[in-house]
């Protein structure tokens, strides 16, 4: 392979401005993500550590091997919602590795909200939940959680994405041969039990984990029986009469002892092949991504730059290097593993949605991995471009996104705006992973051409009363809109809402990616498949 | 060895003088305890010796010219001498006396001949009472401004107003008529109060462009004083030398004698023991100046040793342990021709500018009569908190044409990446027709090279600068890096992980 030509200038003053800039985005994210890792609030962190209890973090560090990775997802999940009361949105999920294989860890925050869930802790937990069986990761659920935030009852008790759906999640998965196992190191009521008992092997700690699907309150008022919580579901009801759990521990060390022996004792199938290379790193030091990616989302710039900073020996074949030039395609390697790249270099055009849609078939054929780089405004738009059917070659390269089997992932390196985002494998295409950098943008339109449209729409209708707008009148329409859009597009907005599975740095972002594409092999990759392409 | 000199010797510098300090001291058996600023962790010195000592931060105040900590850690470390090399403490009383208290030897001379040859007034009167000939003028500083008037009178105009105390060119007035005498005795005051805490200042002849010629003296506690020839070093650049040779072109054999006369002379009348260097003004006309008296070792000294064959830091050793000077020293003969080029961490083409950072290459010149006296190797990384002086290129040939040329055919293979030094002026000194013509004079550097010009960077010196940044680029460590074997997964590889783990300042 030929190792690309970097053309960016690491001493130019638009250089350092970046690299200044950038830096400084990232700075914000670090500061952010360690605020949130906090946990709950000090109070019931301190009351959690006098129960004898571990905190969640610690739980998750005891459970993994020691000195490996912790792929956390959507760490700022539910970030400046909720008045900032669920750090985490309550609860801790990600990948990480017990006795050498890759599990898919979901942890209930007790010291936030005792644990309960939000309407953005039930799409975290759903999205975990997704991911390792995409991704064919035993789950292992550390479970301490009150159930439901009854104050959002409505929000995460009845759709068919709610509570429910966990347990459903469960007993598909389990039927797929992913292992579901469960440790309660807390209370597991009501609906909650329910995660319990649908796991394939169940470890309880004495006197601090209970289930039961009615607690001592709801008891006595149904019945008059007065029972103690332990009495009712605790431990050693449910180890030595109940049958509910299988293995009993002495307190949260034990349990996840007991739970890495369980792993141990899986026999999971050796992951699928690829034809693997001796990793090496980039010649281009991808510390440069800071200056060399533009700090104004609005400024276009070569996407080899960015790939040449993430692949090994930033070496690239590139695929079609002088047609539908927008889109640029080729084959690389990341720490070893073959990958088929797609990065934008503009809007999309017929011949880039063509070569795209070609580039992704020779990726699923021969079964590489596919990373999306997005930064993308859309497709090309007008008369001459509908009338050359871009419509029609924009379906044929969405069309082959969608249905690739293939492990996708996508990162958005830019800005994601329009049809742009779903060509380029955005979240409704379920890349196994999408991350977004601190300086990207998502949105269905730039806030200036949304308050365009707006307008004119506004200004029409007015018209047609005989009535005519003074600019200040106009700005007054425009101004509320883009400041919307401007707060509603940012990495942290999107990432509190799940729209995404977290924002990763850019000189991270490497590693990043190998760790997904290795956990992703779990998934044996099936034969290609697709439907009717729109000639 | 018959026996050991001293038990154990701690070597009060750094740089290349205590280089040279700890490989003498190895000839000679000694263990030697090497002292370092925190800046010189890693310094050529502090590796070389059998123990070294971190001192102090690098400011020289609070390491190399603590004497106190110093002289303690010699204690400490079991020590019974101090060499203090040049520069930093060799000329400062207070350590041959702070050592005599804690019962160590100091190598060099008392305290006594150190406080009188520093004062510029003092010597003068003692050495004209000696019959040396000194400068003519004042004998005394003058009280009043009658008597600069009539002193300089007496030597007739230009003269020359000093500070007593003084040194550097600070508190140094050139007169050129009577009527600006007394103006120029109250800023020279001034000057000198500032720069000194002392105003007296004093008059003599100013001497136009003379050339700076040195004798080498070793004097021991059994009555022997001789001198080792001299030196000239009239090529300085701002009062520092920059080359400096032996024999001078300037003397002959009669000259040569009566000027060796006049420094034994002078070391006697001083009461001097150990290693110095009188220092002689020599005037176009061909009379010589008593200037002053370095109580040390002095930079210069290799081109002595090449032309001699005497080991001079072994001598000094010698003589402070009570030994008589070796007999092959007594009967030395001056043989063949000597030049030294001192090597600065300084941009030469860029005003002088110092120069600082890693040396990312480095390659000493080799053959006959070739002698490198470093500081440094490959790695070392030069600060701006020190004297910039990196090495000293020496080189012994028979005449003093082939010393030339081998000196700069030596520069030319002196190779260093990664700092700027001021090899390339070097070659251009020697190679200049009044140099290879013997006519250096103080002046001579302002006089030819003050307008020097340097050509188009040549593809070499291109070369150079690319391989130095290719070089600098390799060797930084990326924060990213991560090693993966093939094969292997990078959950097993990458080790502790997380996002926003990488994200630093």
């Amino acid at each position: 392979m030929f190792r690309i030509e970097s053309k960016v200038n690491t001493n130019s003053a638009a250089f350092k401005e970046n690299y200044e800039k950038n830096k400084e985005h990232h700075l914000i994210l670090k500061m952010r993500l360690e605020a949130v890792k906090e946990g709950g609030p000090e109070k019931a962190r301190k009351v959690h550590l006098e129960r004898g209890k571990l905190l969640t973090r610690d739980r998750v560090a005891l459970l993994f091997d020691k000195n490996t990775p912790f792929l956390e997802l959507s760490t700022l999940a539910a970030y400046d919602m909720y008045d900032n009361e669920a750090p985490c949105s309550g609860i801790i999920t990600g990948i990480g590795v017990v006795h050498g294989r890759e599990v898919m860890v979901i942890a209930n925050d007790a010291t936030v909200k005792g644990g309960t869930y939000y309407p953005i802790t039930i799409l975290k937990h759903g999205r975990a939940q997704r991911i390792a069986e995409d991704n064919n990761l035993p789950c292992v659920y550390l479970v301490d959680s009150g159930g439901i935030y009854l104050p959002y009852q409505s929000g995460v008790f009845p759709d068919k994405d709610h509570f429910g759906r966990i347990f459903y999640n469960q007993a598909r998965m389990s039927a797929k041969g992913i292992p579901q196992i469960s440790v309660v190191l807390g209370s597991c009521t009501a609906g909650g039990a329910y995660l319990p008992a649908m796991s394939d092997e169940t470890v309880i700690v004495r006197k601090q984990g209970t289930i039961f699907i009615g607690g001592p309150p709801l008891v006595k008022a149904a019945t008059g029986e007065v029972v103690t919580a332990e009495e009712l579901g605790g431990a050693d009801v449910h180890c030595r009469t109940s049958g509910v759990t299988d293995h009993y521990a002495m307190d949260d060390k034990h349990a996840l002892a007991i739970a890495r022996n369980v792993i141990e004792n899986l026999n999971r199938a050796p992951k699928f092949d690829l034809d693997m290379t001796e990793p090496e790193e980039p010649y281009y030091d991808p510390d440069e991504l800071y200056g060399a990616v533009p700090n104004d989302i609005r400024k276009q710039y070569d996407i080899r730059e960015v790939i040449a900073r993430l692949v090994d020996g930033s070496k690239f074949h590139e695929f079609k290097e002088l047609y539908g030039i927008t889109l640029v395609c080729g084959f690389a390697r990341i720490m070893g593993f073959p990958v088929g790249i797609l990065g934008n270099n503009g809007v999309l055009f017929s011949e880039s949605s063509l070569k795209g849609a070609h580039f992704i078939e020779l990726c699923t054929v021969r079964k590489i991995p596919i990373i999306f780089l997005q930064n993308i405004t859309g497709f090309i738009v007008g008369r001459q471009y509908e009338a050359g059917g871009i419509a029609r070659d924009g379906a044929k390269l969405v069309h082959a996104v969608a249905n690739a089997q293939v492990p996708k992932f996508t990162v958005i390196v830019g800005g994601s705006y329009g049809a742009g985002n779903y060509a380029m494998c955005g979240r409704g295409y379920f890349p196994r992973l999408l991350w977004m950098w601190p300086n990207a943008k998502i949105c269905v339109m730039g806030g200036e051409q949304a308050a365009d449209v707006l307008a004119t729409v506004k200004i029409n209708q007015l018209e047609r009363n005989g009535a005519k707008l003074t600019k200040e009148e106009i700005d007054a329409i425009r101004q509320p809109i883009i400041n919307k859009y401007e707060s509603e597009s940012t990495p942290f907005y999107s990432t509190a809402r799940l729209w995404d599975d977290g924002i990763v740095g850019m000189t991270e972002t490497r590693e990043a990616l190998a760790l997904g594409i290795a956990m992703s092999l779990n998934q044996p990759i099936p034969d290609q498949k697709y439907g009717v392409f729109r000639m | 060895m018959s026996k050991k000199l001293f038990k154990k010797i701690l070597v009060a510098n750094r740089g290349e003088i205590a280089v040279r300090v700890i490989r003498a001291c190895k000839l000679l058996d000694i263990p030697t305890v090497a002292i370092y600023s925190t800046a010189d962790k890693n310094a050529l010195h502090t590796l070389l010796a059998d123990e070294a000592v971190e001192i102090g931060p690098p400011p020289p105040r609070e390491s190399y010219l603590d004497f106190k900590k110093i002289v303690e850690t010699a204690r400490a470390h079991k020590c019974d001498a101090i060499h203090p090399g040049y520069g930093f403490l060799s000329e400062n009383p207070q350590l041959p006396i702070a050592c005599e208290k804690a019962r160590l030897t100091f190598i060099g001379p008392s305290a006594e001949a150190m406080r009188l040859l520093g004062n510029k007034v003092q010597s003068r009167i003692k050495m004209a009472t000696a019959g040396v000939p000194i400068i003519p003028g004042m004998k005394a500083s003058g009280e009043n401004i009658f008597q600069f008037e009539s002193a300089a009178e007496e030597a007739g105009y230009p003269v020359l107003i000093k500070a007593a105390a003084g040194g550097g060119g600070k508190g140094m007035r050139i007169v050129n008529r009577r009527e600006d005498l007394a103006s120029s005795v109250e800023a020279a005051k001034r000057e000198a109060k500032n720069a000194f805490g002392d105003d007296t200042v004093y008059l003599e002849k100013y001497i136009e462009n003379p050339r700076h010629i040195e004798f080498q003296v070793l004097a021991d506690d059994h009555g022997n004083t001789i001198h080792l020839f001299e030196r000239e070093c009239s090529v300085q650049r701002r009062h520092q030398k920059i080359i400096e040779e032996t024999p001078s072109t300037a003397l002959t054999p009669a000259l040569r004698v009566q000027m060796g006369n006049a420094a034994v002379r002078v070391a006697n009348a001083a009461g001097y023991r150990n290693a110095g260097t009188v220092e002689f003004l020599f005037d176009k006309s061909g009379s010589f100046y008593f200037l002053e008296m370095n109580t040390r070792i002095q930079v210069e000294h290799p081109v002595t040793e090449m032309t001699t064959g005497v080991d001079l830091v072994v001598e000094q050793i010698r003589i402070a342990a009570g030994e008589k000077i070796s007999d092959y020293v007594l009967e030395a003969k001056q043989r063949g021709h000597a030049i030294e080029c001192r090597i600065y961490a300084e941009d030469a083409e860029n005003n002088f500018l110092p120069s600082s950072g890693e040396i990312l290459f480095y390659q000493e010149p080799v053959g006959p009569g070739i002698r490198v006296d470093s500081g440094v190797e490959q790695g070392t990384v030069v600060g701006v908190e020190y004297d910039p002086i990196l090495a000293k290129l020496i080189v012994y040939a028979p005449t003093r044409e082939l010393a030339i040329s081998k000196m700069i055919q030596a520069l030319k293979e002196y190779k260093f990446l990664g700092i700027k030094t001021s090899r390339k002026f070097m070659i251009d000194v020697l190679s200049h027709p009044e140099f290879k013509a013997g006519n250096t004079y103080t002046n001579f550097i302002e006089k030819h090279f003050s307008d020097r010009t340097v050509d188009v960077v040549p593809a070499l010196e291109l070369a150079a600068a690319v391989s130095t940044v290719a070089m600098a680029q390799g060797s930084k460590a990326r924060p990213t890096a991560v090693k993966q074997a093939k094969g292997l997964s990078p959950w097993q590889t990458i080790g502790p992980w997380e996002i926003g783990m990488r994200i630093t300042k």
